[in-house]
């Protein structure tokens, strides 16, 4: 029977087959689905009414999905959480738990900003393409000292990011009321605007100057498609997993920890740091202190449901971009509190990190397991 | 000729159609950060929404601003035609109204704490006189401290926060100017434009921090410009008891609107944008919309200090008739409330 049981995960190791398919799938559309059931019974116990409660799960669809400037919004708040979860989900990979996107984000973001209103001369082909990239090394930089702490002392990466988080808000603040940064005539922290040459151009407002869906969705495709690669297909990518299944193993291979810890921080802060500049640069134009929205933490969320896997980062990106899209419609016409999406958003996490409850609850979703042994 | 009147034909059932379906009016309104239900600022611009749907039979919807990155989303999803006037609130909101106003140009807009320049056809800016008020409230916060030692913090140094911590230090010169005392206020110089500000609208924590600081520095009375953060300032006061320190509210009267620390409140700088958000409510619906600016003052009861209500019997009678004097100098002009 041991034998068979060693074949059999030999078998599961080379061709992942029903088992991956149901913790891949099943167990997140299941945790989306009980969510909302839960999402349901919260509104039921404030005292929303049924009809309500219809109507506001209605508005969610609608506002996700449901017309074209749904879509765009969906899209349009999809593209950063991808963009900076990939990041994270290359740490997880690695086994780097990076709380940083955040902070990393709000320095990509404004690294952009800068380089964009420094050097409005430029032409556009020329001066996107480097504010992004100005974004990503700046997120790259700031993300790697948490890497460099890591390999050259040991200080644990969830703590340093933590710190550097708070210490990039203040930063921000600070930037934001220098002279050669504030936006002439305020004196609130706001920056100077992002030249137009600068902007990741909107690709649908000739049919609607209201759509926002911008050519920042190309990025993140590309991103999806250079994570997988490096992940899957690359050397450097088979020593992050390495690392991150083994320490010690991939030690021993030859596998230079310390390296592939700085580069793993490296890669994901300029991720972090490119959701940043998309953000800037497409969406908002200008840097203030809240630009970031907690992109960075709920990028935790989605890298977590994407089971790190940059296609699965790309579904739980859309998701909870739709989410969001769609709670605004919600809260517009059936007047339910934007937080219920907060909370849903935070069911949903609670059943991906718990699939041995998903399986207990929906028996009948899953293959059972063979108990071993008996037959 | 014809075709006009096929037109008016084709038209007329339409619009008697839409004017016969009950509430077929709808005001919308899309808050700044802080929350519809922050006591205090965004919560006295809804007033003015649910008045007009008590009273004159309107459909009200919002939508709550999480961040400053959503203001834009917002206003894009309440687009459409589903709103016949959207209410932006706050200063912050300008970018992204002005943006949105000109490419609908038939949607009416509305914003609270901002005036464009030029004016923006479909645009009606609600602007407000603050500081004659906030004179009004140095005035008296000076004639009542024991320390000689005020306090004020703002949420973030944008102009319709500072022009309640200019009015409030101006009223405080000239009590000192009267009374030949020497009074002083802690976090903000009208001169260098300079102060203490939280740096953002939602934070009770902050609120209570910052209270905390001005008191250990000797202020007994604190005035918090930063909607619901000075709710965080108002619980350290209800904590050390009002004899210790006392906070005077903006926006809404705040005795009214957290009865439950109504104790804490010397008085508050009213900002009535309950009212002229009910106003441009009756333009629209009545069709003499139009773009500009509405100014709230003292004189047209667009600002105002709400009544002392506990400290009624702590107000002397000598302070309370002053007051009524400077108010009415500051209406009739013989007061100006400005810098000296």
């Amino acid at each position: 029977m041991s034998d068979r049981g060693a074949v059999d995960s030999l078998l599961q190791r080379a061709a992942p087959g029903r088992a991956e398919f149901e913790d891949l799938v099943i167990v997140p559309l299941f945790a989306v689905a009980v969510a909302l059931i839960l999402g349901a019974l919260t509104m039921l116990a404030t005292g929303v009414d049924m009809a309500t409660i219809g109507r506001s799960y209605v508005a969610l669809l609608q506002g996700s999905v449901g017309s074209l400037g749904a879509l765009s919004e969906t899209l349009t708040a999809a593209v950063p959480l991808v963009l900076a979860a990939l990041g994270l989900a290359l740490g997880f990979r690695t086994g780097l738990f990076n709380i940083g996107a955040e902070g990393q984000l709000l320095m990509g973001g404004l690294a952009a900003v800068i380089f964009g209103f420094s050097f409005p001369g430029l032409p556009f082909p020329v001066l996107m393409p480097l504010c992004l990239l100005a974004g990503a090394l700046t997120g790259a930089l700031y993300a790697a000292i948490a890497g460099y702490l890591r390999a050259a002392t040991g200080a644990h990466e969830v703590i340093s990011t933590i710190m550097l988080n708070l210490i990039s808000y203040r930063l921000l603040d600070w930037m934001l009321s220098l002279d050669w940064v504030q936006r002439e005539g305020r004196s609130d922290p706001v920056s100077r605007s992002v030249p137009p040459n600068a902007e990741l151009p909107r690709l649908l407002d000739w049919l609607d100057p209201n759509l926002r869906v911008h050519a920042g969705i190309f990025l993140m495709l590309l991103a999806v498609w250079a994570v997988h690669w490096l992940l899957f297909r690359s050397k450097l990518g088979f020593e992050f997993r390495a690392s991150g299944a083994n320490p010690d193993a991939a030690r021993y291979a030859g596998i230079r920890a310390s390296l592939v810890i700085v580069l793993a921080m490296a890669l994901a802060g300029a991720l972090a740091g490119l959701a940043g500049a998309n953000q800037v640069l497409g969406v908002l134009g200008r840097a203030t202190p809240g630009f970031s929205a907690g992109i960075g933490f709920d990028a935790i969320a989605v890298a977590l449901l994407g089971r790190s896997h940059p296609v699965g980062v790309l579904f739980a990106g859309l998701l909870f971009g739709a989410l969001e899209a769609g709670g605004r419609q919600m809260q517009v016409d059936a007047g339910v509190s934007i937080d219920l999406i907060g909370i849903i958003q935070a069911l949903i996490i609670v059943f991906i990190a718990a699939p041995l409850l998903v399986r207990a609850i929906f028996p009948w979703g899953f293959r059972r397991r063979d108990k071993g042994g008996a037959r | 000729m014809t075709h006009r009147i096929t037109r008016a034909a084709i038209c007329l059932p339409l619009a008697l159609g839409l004017a016969t379906e009950a509430g077929a009016f709808t005001a919308c309104q899309i808050t700044d950060t802080g929350g519809i239900d922050d006591n205090s600022f965004n919560q006295t611009a809804w007033q003015g929404v649910l008045d007009a749907q008590g009273q004159l039979g309107i459909d009200a919807r919002f939508l709550e601003s999480q961040a400053e990155t959503d203001y834009e989303a917002n206003i894009t999803s309440l687009l459409g035609g589903q709103c016949d006037v959207i209410f932006t609130i706050g200063f912050l909101l300008g970018d992204a109204t002005q943006a949105a106003a000109l490419a609908n140009p038939d949607q009416m807009f509305s914003i609270v704490d901002y005036a464009y320049d030029p004016a923006i056809p479909n645009v009606l800016g609600q602007v407000y006189a603050t500081d004659e008020a906030a004179f009004l409230a140095g005035y008296l916060a000076a004639g009542m401290t024991e320390t000689g030692i005020l306090g004020v913090f703002g949420g973030i140094n944008i102009p319709p926060v500072t022009i309640f911590m200019d009015g409030f230090a101006w009223g405080v010169d000239h009590y000192n100017g009267v009374h030949g005392t020497s009074v002083t206020v802690l976090g903000w110089d009208p001169d260098t434009r300079e102060g203490l500000f939280t740096n953002n609208f939602d934070s009770l924590d902050d609120g209570r921090a910052f209270a905390q600081n001005l008191y250990d520095e000797g202020a007994d009375i604190v005035l918090p410009v930063a909607g619901p953060v000075g709710l965080g300032s108002a619980a350290l006061a209800a904590e050390l008891g009002p004899d210790e320190l006392m906070i005077i509210g903006v926006d809404a009267d705040l005795y009214l609107t957290d009865p439950e620390r109504g104790q804490v409140y010397l008085t508050s700088i009213m900002k009535r944008m309950d009212a002229t958000v009910f106003q441009v409510i009756e333009q629209a619906i009545a069709g003499t919309f139009e773009g500009g600016v509405i100014v709230g003052t003292l004189e047209n009861g667009g600002v105002d200090i709400a009544p002392f209500h506990d400290f009624e019997g702590s107000v002397p009678a000598a302070l309370a008739e002053e007051l009524a004097t400077v108010r009415a100098g500051i209406i009739d002009g013989s007061i100006a409330v400005g810098g000296m």
